[in-house]
């Protein structure tokens, strides 16, 4: 019955596991978006692990939210159920099938974003242990000018607790948004050695990234399995020499 | 000194000192009495001029609708649901009980991070990553553990309202029927709870007499608690 909780680094699957993480406006997921491309036209199975968990879940997050109830305890519990029902349904399944699953964002984001939010680091991790250590994390890395400038203007309101509203930083959400990524950034930057986070430079060009992404991933990728059969459509991306 | 403290990490933005009532926690198996006592003792207790909350598992007004629906739907998975139950009842520690707390009352939980602890071991969480979970949670003053034996056990409910899918570990399909079945998962719980005695400090207390003797036994307990000074009675 109880088969025993398999912890952070303990898994044993035939897939691999990709993630990207960074702050908003690193261009994390256009890189993504781009290795994804790159893996199904190679001939991967590649599955992607969107955040869409149980409605039933994403109901309390976007009620707590949309309330203002989320205390940082309650916001960080709500994300790893979330995180878990992730893990539970779209991450472990496919890795057992021996897919490429790739990640926009995974646990070190909590980590970033709960500790800046003054919530115990030792907590956290331990918390997020039933995680499944990623055979590449990537860490886009970002200044916040740089970020801040792709991000605000090009998109929508920011929204309270993203802005970090919650921590009472300042009164004016940019200001807030600003002080809030740059703990981010902080707790980011902590994380390269504890966890080995693959970093880089996201002010280069997308095209450099995405080489320098491709060949770490194709070295991680010896033995993987692939399908057979490729649509015409990722051959002729094939014929333009798409392989880094 | 603050007279509260947490298991583990703690909560951010909590001061201890600030907590002036008593956190008293009746545990035990599902039809062993908890809420009749709670009921009795929170009567007793005001009548002598003290301020009760009594409250329990799965209300929180952040998820305890949906985690309601959750159990029921059963498409979550283990440790999803685990993490479930833990957000629910952080907010009402942070909600209700911490609240209630500096404001001097008593609060009566009915359950508490232990039975939470033992129905995650039994579906197949780590012992040990629950209780590091579980680290956010403050110490209570006393945990009464109201313990039956399960031949007890299954007589009691079988007299009260029968066997509850939920409280027979259904889920888990533990047995052909909800008898095996219950007599399963109720022993597997009572085994965890036996296990948590000693680590946790709690004080049994035989729950296989009539609901007098029960309670006459729990109110000198809870007398020695909250010490009371003489005022009301």
């Amino acid at each position: 019955m109880a088969v025993g909780m398999k912890m952070y680094g303990k898994h044993r699957f035939p897939g691999r596991l990709f993630i990207v993480e960074g702050i908003d406006g690193s261009g994390k997921t256009t890189q993504l978006m781009l290795l994804q491309k790159w893996l199904e036209a190679e001939g991967y199975v590649v599955y992607f692990s969107e955040w869409n968990s149980s409605p039933l879940v994403h109901e309390v997050t976007k009620r707590g939210k949309k309330k203002k109830m989320l205390t940082s305890m309650t916001f960080s519990l709500i994300h790893a159920t979330d995180f878990a029902d992730r893990t539970e349904h779209h991450i472990i399944p496919p890795l057992k099938a021996g897919a490429v699953v790739l990640a926009d964002r995974y646990i070190y984001t909590a980590f970033a974003r709960d500790v800046a939010r003054g919530v115990s680091p030792k907590w956290v991790r331990d918390l997020y242990a039933f995680a499944v250590k990623p055979t590449v994390a990537f860490y886009f890395r970002t200044p916040l000018d740089v970020a801040m400038k792709r991000i605000l203007g090009g998109r929508d309101a920011l929204k309270y607790y993203e802005a970090g509203m919650d921590l009472g930083l300042s009164d004016d959400i940019e200001e807030s948004f600003g002080l809030f990524q740059s703990r981010i950034i902080e707790e980011y930057e902590k994380m390269v050695d504890e966890f080995g986070l693959v970093a880089i430079d996201a002010t280069r060009s997308i095209e450099e990234q995405q080489a320098e992404v491709r060949r770490i991933v194709y070295e991680a990728l010896a033995g993987t399995k692939k399908t057979r059969i490729r649509r015409w459509l990722d051959l002729a991306s094939l014929a333009k020499g798409s392989r880094a | 000194m603050a007279r509260f403290s947490f298991f583990g990490e703690g909560l951010p933005g909590i001061d201890l000192n600030e907590l002036k009532g008593k956190l008293i926690v009746l545990e035990g198996t599902d039809g062993v009495g908890r809420s009749t006592h709670i009921g009795l003792l929170k009567q007793w207790l005001e009548n002598h001029g003290h301020a009760v909350l009594d409250t329990g598992m799965t209300r929180s007004a952040l998820a305890g609708k949906r985690l309601k629906q959750a159990k029921e739907g059963h498409t979550l998975g283990g440790i999803t649901m685990s993490l479930f139950y833990a957000t629910d009842f952080a907010d009402r520690l942070e909600n209700e009980i911490i609240p209630a707390l500096r404001a001097g009352f008593i609060v009566l939980t009915d359950r508490y991070i232990y039975s939470l602890i033992a129905r995650a071991i039994v579906r197949g969480s780590d012992p040990e990553w629950l209780r590091e979970v579980y680290g956010f949670a403050l110490k209570p003053d006393a945990i009464f553990y109201l313990r039956l034996q399960i031949d007890d056990l299954v007589t009691r409910v079988l007299q009260s309202r029968g066997f509850d899918y939920w409280e027979s570990g259904m889920d888990m399909h533990m047995g052909e029927d909800l008898y095996e079945s219950f007599v399963r998962y109720q022993k597997w719980l009572l085994a965890e709870f036996d296990k948590m005695v000693e680590g946790f400090g709690f004080q049994i207390v035989d729950a296989s007499g009539s609901v007098e003797e029960v309670f006459e036994n729990l109110r000198v307990r809870v007398d020695t608690v909250i010490g009371r000074n003489g005022y009301g009675s």
